[in-house]
């Protein structure tokens, strides 16, 4: 036994070494608490998502039917509530604003958001969507604390609210900069109601960003369990057949 | 049963009489010491991985449409419409990086229980060759998803060539095709990694394992057993402390598959991209020639010769000796059978000079992956706040790559000049299980 003692120790160390690493990338980010198992939280994400974002945003590799069977809704459901531009069940959430004049309109036209949670991280989505406010220097009147000078203009204000930037006093030489966020006009949610829905958002389009993780964790503890077996037969025919090494 | 196999058998048999001796030259009565260790599980692992890595590529190509407008999505299109796409890439991608890490351990052992030395030079040599042409091969699979790391990695990597004085610019052009890595660039880039390097990369593990069978594997104890006394329990010839690798290796090399499948399953059901390590965050944004991502940097097994590239400075107007570096730093490993004239084989008889080099030399090789991949620059100003980062990061670095280079000078001083004091080597081996 004790010489498995080093490398297990060495294999151990190098996956203990890369862990604080794995920790910073999201900086001081709040944790986002998505669970894309949570079918009621999916679900209400998919709701926001096509009320207040498909007006601007795609997710070009999602289709209708495959967000109807992962989120237990029906084709009914799906094409009644959520689909607002009249594609088919089987195709992907296009939307339908056009990338030419959009990109005239916000200087850049929109990002699909497919992966945009793979690209960026859910802490990160989650933060941003926290993060808007009130800015009249910007050419659409918003400004956010995650992604400055963002061109995007905030759709759910009138849940969250109204925030407003207090600012640091600029010293000699540097600019000012945004200290802290305030409501400064109450929105339909409550702060606490905010934060849920848009973790619920996030948390849909953590899902839209890989549909597959639902099935990897559906059989992921079987394929382990089956393997952990494997390996204790193994381990016994190695021990049979090792009887007569002498 | 049992007489439909054996008339089977005997049916082949009598038309290649031939096959027969082969499989027991190699399997039966190939006679491996008994004193293998957790070490010696990696070669076999490593042999797994690259027929996971083939089955699975296959099925990737199936789906794969290699051109710059639709690499990218059809990725995705794997990952979403193709029945069970996402398992067999995930098993591909996850495949990729613990390749390197079985293969970095697997060279690992090599170093440590001298398995390059005498009469095995020729299966380091060869096994140096399977490394580099796996890094070759992992270069260009990771260019093919064509995200914006893919695009980006591969025009640093492929702008190394032009740091070659005279001939470096049109040499760069040459290998993408184009002035920027383009479609060109992806066409190649998949028609050698889908079919030529994977050729000569099996063809290098068929030579490897026949260079291995001549002279016999080498072992913990870096005894040789074929100059101890013969005749054991099969052949009255052959070395006493031998062990025929079928069925003996082939059922304890089953427990160390499955220990493996477990860890790679567990990655990749739970953590396909690993936090980012195996499959990268900006990997997941398509290939973007007007957005350079913040931190251009290799996949983690290229770290270490990256941190080399870059601790390196440029000299008489040339930055062409951070390439040589980097090369050397990979050269240098082929010369080890050279550069180490010690006869003791083991890490367990060696000079206590030697564990500590060799000590050294694995903290460089995993601190340089430190600065490669970046985690320096984020660790300084976390830990020590208001530090001037590149200066302590360049600073530190270059100590690494001077401890990396330097363990090759020790080694060769260390035995050249007789200064290490070893311990007697056994005469059989001391262990076995």
């Amino acid at each position: 036994m004790k010489r498995y003692i080093f490398p297990v120790a060495l294999a151990f160390g190098l996956v203990v070494g890369s862990m604080p690493v794995q920790a910073s990338e999201g900086g001081a980010l709040p944790h986002a608490g998505t669970n894309v198992q949570d079918q009621a939280s999916l679900q209400r994400g998919a709701k926001l998502f096509f009320n207040y974002c498909v007006g601007c945003h795609s997710l070009k590799y999602m289709r209708y039917e495959r967000i109807a069977s992962d989120l237990g809704l029906t084709e009914q459901d799906v094409m009644q509530n959520l689909n607002f531009t009249g594609a088919k069940f089987g195709e992907a959430v296009v939307s339908h604003m056009p990338e030419a004049s959009a990109a005239k309109w916000f200087g850049k036209a929109p990002p699909d958001l497919s992966l945009e949670v793979r690209a960026k991280g859910a802490d990160w989505v989650y933060a941003y969507l926290n993060s808007f406010y009130l800015d009249p220097s910007r050419p659409v009147g918003w400004n956010n604390t995650v992604f400055p000078n963002a061109s995007m203009p905030f759709p759910m204000w009138e849940l969250q609210g109204l925030q407003t930037a207090v600012m640091t006093e600029a010293k000699p030489g540097e600019e000012a900069r945004v200290e802290k966020l305030v409501l400064s006009q109450p929105g339909k949610l409550t702060p606490a109601q905010f934060q849920q829905a848009s973790r619920d958002l996030t948390t849909f389009l953590e899902y839209a960003s890989e549909p597959a993780a639902l099935q990897r964790h559906h059989y992921g503890v079987w394929v382990l369990l089956f393997l952990a077996f494997f390996t204790f037969l193994a381990a016994m025919l190695k021990k049979e057949y090792w009887k007569d090494v002498h | 049963m049992a007489n439909v196999f054996t008339s089977i058998g005997e049916w082949v048999n009598e038309r290649a009489p031939g096959m027969m001796p082969v499989y027991r030259k190699h399997m039966t009565e190939y006679y491996a010491p008994k004193n293998f260790n957790l070490w010696y599980y990696f070669g076999s692992l490593a042999l797994l991985v690259l027929v996971n890595q083939i089955v699975t590529g296959i099925f990737l190509t199936m789906n794969y449409n290699p051109s710059a407008a639709g690499a990218f999505a059809s990725v995705e299109y794997i990952m979403r419409d193709v029945e069970w796409g996402w398992l067999i890439r995930y098993m591909h991608s996850t495949g990729a990086s613990l390749f390197f890490v079985v293969v970095f351990l697997h060279m690992f052992r090599g170093i440590m229980y001298g398995s390059y030395k005498k009469p095995r030079e020729l299966v380091w040599l060869l096994g140096m060759l399977i490394f580099l042409v796996l890094m070759a091969e992992a270069f260009m699979g990771y260019v093919l998803p064509w995200g914006n790391m893919s695009f980006w990695g591969a025009k640093v990597i492929i702008s190394l060539f032009g740091t070659i004085p005279v001939i470096g610019g049109d040499l760069v052009e040459w290998i993408m095709g184009d002035f920027l890595p383009a479609d060109a660039t992806l066409n190649r880039f998949f028609a050698l990694h889908v079919i030529a390097l994977p050729i000569v990369l099996l063809l290098l593990v068929v030579l490897h394992l026949a260079a291995l069978h001549e002279v016999g594997s080498n072992n913990p104890d870096g005894v040789e057993i074929k100059k101890g006394p013969k005749g054991n329990r099969w052949d009255a010839l052959k070395p006493a402390d031998g062990i025929p690798f079928h069925p003996y290796y082939t059922v304890k090399d089953l427990v160390g598959v499955g220990a493996f499948l477990l860890i790679a399953a567990f990655i990749i059901f739970f953590a396909p991209t690993f936090g980012g390590w195996f499959l990268e965050h900006d990997n997941f944004i398509p290939a973007n020639n007007l957005a350079t991502p913040s931190h251009i940097k290799p996949v983690w097994y290229f770290t270490p010769f990256y941190a080399i590239l870059r601790m390196i400075p440029s000299l008489f107007g040339t930055a062409v000796w951070g390439v040589l570096g980097m090369f050397g730093a990979i050269a240098l490993l082929f010369l080890l059978p050279w550069l180490d004239r010690g006869q003791v084989k083991s890490i367990r008889y060696r000079g206590t000079g030697f564990k500590v080099a060799l000590g050294l030399f694995v903290v460089s090789y995993i601190m340089l992956g430190a600065v490669g991949a970046g985690v320096t620059a984020e660790v300084i100003p976390a830990w020590f706040g208001d530090v001037d980062v590149t200066f302590w990061e360049n600073l530190f670095g270059r100590v690494m790559t001077l401890i990396y280079f330097g363990f090759f000078a020790f080694l060769w001083a260390y035995t050249y000049y007789g200064w290490e004091k070893t311990k007697p080597v056994p005469e059989r081996v001391t262990t076995h299980d």
